[in-house]
């Protein structure tokens, strides 16, 4: 759409024949797809179809053991300088939030820009008081992680990918292990970044965000890309069996 | 009972069934229990006391006591009672504190080995770890004894490291240094050097806070300090130390300093047995560290060194600290086992006083005072650095 035709090639992720394998388990069989710069892409499937497999070999967390990956013109391949480089473009927010229990939430956001980027103590902590008061959690900027709500630490774990000034974010099923009413404040947040601008890949069962914030809906199933398209043509007109029982089942509910 | 109207909880309720009346009278109950068993234990006691002809005190600790004693400080049979006690404490302590020093460095060492990437590096830990684990500690130390040490070269033919240290079958010979008269001139250049470092502390220190960034406070100082105690080494006219070699003289080595083949097995048979379960205590620290922390630490870009000091340490430390203090307390408490080799320490020097005077009482609960009061200060210890360090953490 609006962001994906201003930037149609000028993709900023590359992936070209992507294998991975656990063991004997082939969890991707040859993905290629590439994300614009700017794009806001959705990933769903069943679960074990390899989605959260997938976003995390972009950023290095699973090594691929086949096929290309090009984050902003940098390849990721063994080589420690590379791999470095990419994690700094990419900020990832997990399911079970991975916030540091030892850290207050301002301290987990200031780490990062300490220890990578070489802020000042005092520059960090602005950047992160500005992005927590982003996240509208200002107030609980010195307490400890588990002295907030889960849908407090997730924004808290945002703006620590957020402080890291990424130009990609990964969502890997950030809602996932919320209660039902701290999911919208979560889901607030994202949908507020992504009219920012930013590029996003979201690993999501959430239907409704998909519809409205997605420009694209990749659908997952057994390590492939089974379907491909804009959410109006993958909810309304699916071309695939597959896709078609996925979307019954999952908008039943 | 069966009225459920709200009044029913102002229900006057006989004591039988009050929680908060019962609670207490439980404990009543057991305590006066427990009085009752001591008290019965003591008159038995004392009654067998009575048919054996003696009396419990304390005055035989100011006797001569008669027996040699193969190490430790300076002590002739001719000293008391107190002092033998003494020199066994002084040789327990000897090999509690060189031994938990050892089995920390060795079982850090396994431990971190044990995660190793590396497949053979982590197969000869698990290797290391459930081998000496799972041996009977006792069987491990007669083994060092008999097997290992016993049969050294005897002293005429002993191994020799570097000209200066001799290993036989009658022990382990070391240099030792001994002072000189320059060692004065040094102690100033050292005096000095501290001076030079704390202000080089204190400098680095208002540097980082004016850059504003975290860093190592001891940057400066530490290699300042080093620099100036090694040139004063070298500036000193003549050498602060010498070396007091050991030397053959007639059928024993003289001068140095050196240690029986008793306390070497038992520091050996003591150092790897504990340091297998120091190992372990490494390893489900660190992993109790979910994997989830490590992953958020790389996400962020921080380096493998960088996500292990930050991240991973300070979340493990706390959790590795209490067993490692119950792992030095089961050292400490296990150098008793070296009665099975003869190394004098307090059980064994409390058994021959025991066996000389028949006052088994007093010296029994001598010693196991003296090992409660040295755990429980270890733990004391263990728990306050636990307190300090989580302090930090947070």
């Amino acid at each position: 759409m609006a962001a994906q035709e201003n930037a149609l090639n000028d993709p900023i992720i590359m992936c070209e024949d992507l294998h991975k394998w656990f063991d004997d388990f082939h969890v991707l069989k040859g993905i290629t797809t590439s994300f614009q710069k700017g794009e806001r892409a959705v990933i769903c499937g069943p679960s074990g179809s390899g989605k959260s497999t997938f976003i995390r070999t972009l950023n290095r967390l699973e090594e691929h053991q086949r096929g290309t990956i090009i984050v902003d013109g940098v390849e990721l391949t063994d080589d420690l300088r590379n791999i470095n480089l990419i994690r700094q473009e990419v900020g990832m927010v997990f399911q079970q939030f991975n916030l540091f229990p030892h850290l207050t939430n301002l301290q987990n956001i200031t780490l990062g820009p300490i220890r990578v980027r070489k802020l000042t103590k005092s520059e960090a902590e602005e950047v992160a008081l500005s992005l927590l008061e982003r996240v509208d959690i200002a107030d609980q900027a010195y307490k400890y992680p588990a002295e907030i709500s889960g849908g407090q630490q997730q924004r808290v774990a945002i703006a620590r990918a957020l402080a890291m000034e990424p130009k990609i974010m990964l969502f890997d099923e950030p809602t996932s292990a919320l209660d039902p009413e701290m999911i919208t404040e979560v889901l607030d947040v994202m949908r507020e970044l992504a009219h920012s601008g930013m590029t996003m890949l979201v690993v999501t069962h959430e239907m409704g965000f998909a519809r409205e914030v997605a420009d694209r809906i990749l659908f997952f199933d057994e390590g492939m890309i089974v379907e491909e398209a804009p959410p109006a043509d993958f909810f309304d007109n699916p071309q695939h069996e597959r896709t078609k029982l996925f979307i019954s089942q999952t908008l039943q509910h | 009972m069966e009225n459920n109207s709200p009044t029913a909880v102002s229900e006057k309720i006989p004591f039988w069934r009050d929680v908060r009346v019962l609670r207490v009278l439980f404990q009543v109950v057991f305590l006066l229990g427990v009085i009752l068993l001591l008290a019965i234990l003591y008159t038995n006691m004392l009654s067998g006391l009575r048919r054996l002809g003696l009396t419990l005190n304390l005055n035989f600790f100011q006797d001569e006591a008669g027996f040699g004693i193969s190490e430790g400080i300076s002590y002739d049979p001719s000293d008391t009672y107190l002092k033998a006690f003494w020199v066994g404490i002084l040789n327990t302590l000897k090999v509690s504190i060189i031994g938990v020093v050892c089995a920390t460095f060795i079982g850090l060492f396994f431990g971190i080995a044990r995660l190793s990437s590396n497949w053979l590096i982590r197969t000869i830990a698990a290797a290391y770890v459930e081998c000496f684990r799972n041996v009977p500690l006792l069987l491990q130390i007669v083994f060092w004894y008999t097997a290992v040490v016993a049969q050294l070269p005897n002293i005429r033919e002993s191994l020799s490291l570097f000209g200066g240290a001799f290993i036989n079958n009658r022990g382990v010979y070391l240099p030792s240094p001994e002072p000189t008269s320059s060692l004065t001139i040094w102690l100033w250049f050292l005096g000095a050097g501290l001076l030079l470092a704390v202000f080089l502390y204190v400098l680095r220190w208002r540097q980082l806070q004016r850059l504003d960034r975290p860093g190592f406070r001891a940057k400066w100082a530490l290699p300042a300090f080093l620099i100036v105690a090694l040139c004063g080494w070298f500036l000193t006219p003549g050498s602060p130390f010498t070396l007091d070699l050991p030397v053959l003289q007639g059928f024993n080595y003289q001068g140095g300093m050196s240690f029986s083949p008793e306390f070497s097995a038992l520091l050996i048979g003591l150092s790897i047995y504990t340091s297998a379960f120091i190992a372990e205590v490494v390893r489900s620290g660190i992993q109790s560290v979910v994997k989830g922390q490590r992953e958020a630490a790389r996400a962020v870009g921080l380096k493998e060194g960088q996500t292990l000091r930050l991240v991973v340490l300070p979340q493990a430390v706390p959790i590795i600290l209490p067993p490692l203090t119950s792992q030095y307390l089961n050292l400490a408490k296990n150098s008793s086992l070296a009665v099975a080799i003869g190394f004098p320490e307090l059980l064994g020097i409390g058994r021959t006083m025991m066996l000389q005077t028949g006052q088994s009482i007093p010296v029994f609960a001598m010693i196991m005072v003296s090992y409660l009061v040295m755990s429980l200060t270890t733990s004391a210890a263990m728990n306050w650095y636990n307190r300090w360090i989580t302090r930090i953490g947070r």
